[in-house]
């Protein structure tokens, strides 16, 4: 068997991101979509790609906090914000349980309040679209923390769902806020 | 579906991008939000060798509102000129329109000038800029000019910009006191592109509609203005006679017949959402007329110069 060996290699450029407040750097195409960057370069596969142009939602991301599509902005235009993924939503709280020494504190990933919202209320089914629903719900709540169904409605309304019918989401959205004010802490 | 390979540049300076475009703007496209952009690209619609992304130019991202226009940099997001108050204060139309544009996320990164530039004629926000008279900014590295919105769109997703120009901004000129705005459209399902849109202004003085007109989206193949002033002026506000004006609608634009709407219904909306609008802007009119003759307030008399600017920019020369 003869080994094909390529002459037309892509030019790469290397490519450093600010994901979930960790500095990763690697190696991609210019063409590389944000997207794609995070699932291929980064591993970070909690971000779906689903229709690629836009209009699904299940690859939103925050950028400095606000969701935008991941499959409509290039790793490299990316370098310049801090982006948070699915994979950074969860909280970190200070745990000094029973299993601790004494005076030692673990610090214990927590759902955040809309993941916690996501399993009480059912709010998905295979899960596809999830992460693209939680990152979009996450920064809406930060702005928004009292919504009406109506206005939980209009806030998901550009991401799509396959399964639910979406009547759990919106429920999920109500749940947020209200875990959130229990917490006291924002969504 | 991913883009095609290309050269991605990224200038800190206009200028540096306009030299970046003399030397590949033939072959190159620039990148602001992306939102139409990278899905043409993703699609492999086009497949240029030069993306000249502007996001890290300095001093395109500011709104700025004067005494005849909102003016926008070309890296200002519908998001930011949507929630922007004074823009909304002197010019309803603005938000009226732009929440219609896609999805909130979609807002948060596409901008307002690369929608204008992209002159899509199912785009929102260059009926809006038609119906304020508005215009362009361009820069090349051979000069600036300024191209007002009836010159600026060509045709359908095509503009009067040259390979080497970029759109660096684009001013929404303000009515004259006394006027009311609204703005409608029809989509299959929210956040999608309109079946049909209309976006109205009626303006009314001492009782009397003394002019309307009414901008189209996605029934036109650029954004005109259909001068309603001849039919309605002269009536009540709230009299007006809208079904004549849907009439007169529905027999100026042209639509396409596509997978999700025939033509013949496509113009059915127009005639109904003109009527719709111009009652709308009629009405909201009224409340202007009286704050515009008992209060002095900034929106009074930043209104007053109107959008004159534009006109005489209408045949702008190179500098």
């Amino acid at each position: 068997m003869t080994e094909t060996i390529r002459t037309d290699a892509e030019p790469l450029v290397e490519i450093t991101l600010h994901v979930n407040g960790v500095k990763h750097t690697a190696a991609a195409p210019t063409r590389r979509l944000l997207s794609d960057f995070l699932r291929h370069e980064l591993r970070l596969t909690g971000t779906h790609v689903g229709c690629e142009h836009g209009v699904c939602g299940a690859c939103t991301v925050l950028v400095d906090g606000t969701p935008m599509r991941s499959c409509l902005m290039f790793a490299v235009t990316a370098q310049d914000y801090e982006i948070t993924t699915v994979e950074g939503l969860a909280e970190h709280v200070e745990d000094s349980g029973n299993g601790n020494p004494p005076g030692a504190i673990t610090i214990m990933p927590t759902m955040s309040p809309v993941q916690q919202a996501f399993i009480e209320c059912h709010g998905l089914q295979c899960g596809f679209c999830t992460p693209g629903f939680l990152t979009t719900i996450t920064a809406y709540l930060r702005e928004n923390p009292d919504p009406t169904e109506t206005e939980a409605r209009e806030a998901i309304s550009g991401n799509l769902c396959r399964c639910t019918g979406y009547q759990n989401i919106v429920k999920s959205v109500i749940r947020a806020a209200e875990i959130a004010k229990e917490r006291g802490v924002g969504a | 579906m991913k883009p095609s390979t290309f050269v991605h540049h990224a200038p800190r300076s206009v200028d540096e991008a306009l030299a970046v475009l003399a030397e590949f703007g033939h072959d190159g496209k620039v990148l602001a939000g992306g939102q139409s952009l990278i899905p043409i690209l993703n699609m492999r619609l086009a497949s240029p060798g030069h993306l000249v992304d502007i996001n890290r130019v300095a001093g395109l991202a500011s709104v700025e509102v004067t005494a005849d226009a909102v003016h926008i940099g070309a890296l200002v997001r519908h998001a930011q000129l949507e929630h922007h108050a004074a823009a909304f204060a002197h010019l309803p139309l603005l938000r009226q329109a732009l929440v219609n544009v896609a999805h909130p996320v979609i807002r948060n990164r596409g901008t307002t000038v690369g929608s204008i530039a992209h002159a899509d004629p199912s785009g929102e926000m260059p009926a809006v800029l038609a119906l304020t008279s508005g215009y362009v900014d361009l820069a090349s590295s051979r000069g600036t000019r300024t191209v007002a919105a009836r010159d600026f769109f060509l045709g359908a997703l095509e503009s009067c910009l040259a390979e080497d120009e970029m759109a660096t901004g684009a001013s929404f000129g303000f009515f004259p006191p006394g006027t009311g705005m609204a703005f409608a459209e029809s989509t299959r399902r929210h956040g999608d592109y309109a079946l049909a849109g209309v976006a109205a202004a009626v303006t009314v003085l001492d009782g009397l509609i003394t002019s309307a007109r009414a901008s189209f989206v996605s029934v036109t193949p650029t954004p005109d203005v259909l001068d309603l002033s001849e039919l309605l002026a002269g009536n009540a506000p709230e009299e007006g006679d809208w079904a004549k004006a849907a009439e007169l609608a529905r027999e100026h634009v042209d639509p396409d017949a596509d997978i999700h709407a025939s033509a013949e219904y496509r113009r059915m909306l127009v005639g109904v959402l003109t009527a719709r609008v111009l009652a709308e802007a009629a009405s909201s009119a009224i409340t202007a007329s009286v704050s515009a003759t008992t209060t002095t307030t900034a929106t009074t008399t930043a209104t007053a110069t109107g959008p004159a600017r534009s006109s005489a920019n209408a045949d702008a020369t190179r500098a």
